[in-house]
């Protein structure tokens, strides 16, 4: 009999940081060779199963950035230090680290859509001669939902950074949407160069919209996609827009193939 | 080898297969139909050939043998998923061509697609065998010929029903024994030829041209008729869609079961997530999105032919008498319509 890939397996949780009160990052231990920008299935016995994106990657360790919005999250919450989270992956694509390698990258993030592209960044910020440039562009909400404040604090002393928050004016953060603030990245500058952009759709369509308006063109941009999954591998069907998976081709897609996957 | 055989002795072959196969048929429920004073035909282990409805169409497909509605997919407490068992029985299926043929769509699914396969739609196709019920006759919405659908060479014995006889042919060497001492006859299973019912397909040759077949005014129309039921998709034989449903025990809430059940994508929260959002939010949406799955992207993906097999049974099931020939007949007139205005 084949292997049943779609069997949770216990991770140690190792530690739980509280981002937001209804954003809170759970590290597990895991010893898996995972990608930037992929995603499990968080799968817990009684409540069931939902994609969660991987927020970080470390030697022995993975963490995921968990919004209490639903009965699968809500019942994540309740778990402690010590406790196994059940969870089966990685699964889908990444993002393709090494191409954005010795060029300039342009990272814009919207609300919980910093989340699965926070790896990549760390990556960056502690491998910053392997990248040109990074500017970041990262939008919430109002004070209350800023996510990973540490980081960000942090990535400032590597990154060109724009931080903003939908209508609050606070210290450290410009006003508006990220899409106001796309035309202050000199991309008349870079020779090659690479923009991620994610966040709610509505935003990342806005976001590759302005983009494109600065002269990017789409072979460029990349984007990471959010959908109703049951399987994440490929047979339950609730991902599918037209012949495409999300599960399998996405979570991470080249805009050249996203500006097509129409709902 | 083909042989005519009695219903008796059919009889007894069952009853001598059933020793090693759980046998499904399509059989009567009576007054078990929509409407009252009706009947529902549809798939249920037979104890008699006599049982075999044979001359009418099921109202359900012969899919749920193999994708159940409700499947225990694990047992688990709070330490740990164990996955759920079955016995050995084999499995043998009376079906018409499209079924068979819509079945090995569903295998392209759970099989194929994501290279994986899904061990608990395999361990259950894995067993199945078929036996082949010759059409004899055309039913009003069916239109496997327009869909490639009407042949099959994927069977072990296939049976033309008579009144009181059957002719039967023995493909598969395992059965021959059963029949060795009947009368040995000149029989070849006839496939359906013509149809009454004939289906164009739409050539949707780029994503400009996908473009336009979604804003086509022709879904709208689906937003008065369509009530979301998803009574189609459920009649469907090759629409696999599912979700998974936890159940806990009355006796200990810790312990309890994952289950896979059928989702339709004509349901308004099939791709709702946690918080809300969600896509196709209107029945022309969901309407579009299935039909371009049936005769548009599934070939686009798997290369080789469409995901229908012309089988009717979601016109015959929608309530709101939507006829689904007629929609892909509507939307290839469009399509072509568009064709002529970009040339």
């Amino acid at each position: 009999m084949s292997e049943n890939i779609s069997l949770p397996k216990p991770y140690k949780i190792t530690d739980i940081i509280k981002e937001t009160e209804i954003e809170y990052t759970f590290r597990v231990e895991a010893d898996l060779e995972v990608e930037h920008g992929q995603f499990f299935q968080i799968s817990l016995p009684k409540v069931g199963e939902a994609p969660i994106s991987i927020s970080g990657i470390g030697d022995n360790w993975l963490e995921f950035t968990i919004r209490k919005v639903g009965k699968v999250t809500n019942e994540v919450f309740e778990l402690e230090v010590g406790e196994n989270l059940f969870m089966r992956g990685p699964y889908g694509s990444s993002f393709p680290i090494n191409e954005y390698k010795d060029k300039d990258l342009v990272v814009i993030a919207g609300g919980t859509g910093v989340s699965p592209v926070r790896s990549t960044l760390k990556y960056f910020y502690e491998n910053s001669d392997s990248i040109k440039s990074l500017y970041l562009i990262a939008g919430f909400k109002d004070e209350d939902s800023i996510l990973f404040e540490e980081d960000l604090e942090k990535f400032k002393s590597e990154f060109n950074t724009i931080y903003t928050l939908d209508k609050e004016k606070i210290d450290g953060f410009e006003v508006g949407f990220v899409t106001d603030h796309i035309a202050k990245v000199p991309f008349d500058s870079f020779e090659n160069y690479n923009v991620i952009i994610v966040g709610p759709p509505v935003m990342m369509d806005a976001a590759a919209k302005e983009v494109l308006k600065n002269g990017v063109v789409e072979e460029k941009i990349w984007v990471s996609f959010e959908r109703k999954m049951s399987c994440a591998i490929g047979k339950c069907g609730h991902c599918k827009i037209d012949e495409t998976y999300v599960c399998l081709e996405g979570p991470v897609f080249n805009y050249t193939k996203a500006k097509d996957l129409l709902d | 080898m083909s042989y005519a055989v009695s219903i008796e002795k059919m009889d007894k072959v069952l009853k001598e297969l059933k020793k090693k196969y759980r046998v499904y048929a399509p059989i009567r429920f009576e007054k078990r139909g929509r409407y009252s004073d009706t009947d529902l035909i549809r798939y249920a282990e037979i104890d008699s050939v006599k049982d075999v409805v044979y001359n009418e169409k099921s109202d359900f497909s012969p899919k749920e043998v193999i994708h159940p509605i409700t499947q225990t997919l694990f047992h688990f407490t709070e330490y740990e998923y164990r996955e759920s068992q079955i016995d050995d029985k084999e499995i043998l299926i009376f079906a018409h061509p499209c079924d068979i043929n819509g079945i090995k769509r569903l295998d392209t699914i759970f099989l194929e697609n994501g290279n994986n396969e899904d061990v608990y739609y395999k361990r259950l196709r894995d067993k199945v065998k078929f036996v082949l019920m010759e059409c004899q006759e055309d039913w009003d919405t069916c239109f496997c010929i327009s869909m490639g659908s009407n042949q099959t060479d994927d069977y072990s014995l296939a049976i033309k029903f008579g009144e009181d006889q059957l002719s039967v042919e023995v493909k598969d060497n395992e059965f021959e024994g059963f029949f060795a001492s009947e009368e040995e006859i000149d029989f070849t299973y006839k496939f359906v030829t013509a149809n009454q019912e004939e289906v164009n397909l739409p050539k949707i040759d780029d994503k400009e041209m996908l473009k336009k077949v979604y804003d086509l005014k022709m879904w709208e129309d689906y937003n008065a008729r369509c009530k979301d039921c998803g009574a189609c998709t459920s009649a469907c034989v090759t629409c696999s869609c599912f979700t998974t449903s936890d159940v806990i025990y009355s006796e200990n809430g810790r312990v309890g079961e994952r289950r896979r059940v059928w989702a339709s994508c004509q349901h308004e929260d099939f791709t709702e997530m946690a918080g809300g959002h969600s896509f196709r939010n209107t029945p022309a949406d969901r309407m579009r999105f299935r039909t371009l799955h049936k005769v548009y992207d599934y070939k686009e993906r798997f290369g080789e032919e469409h995901m229908c097999v012309g089988c009717g049974r979601c016109t015959d099931r929608c309530n709101q008498l939507i006829s689904f020939s007629k929609t892909i007949n509507k939307l290839t007139e469009e399509v072509n319509r568009l064709q002529k205005e970009v040339n």
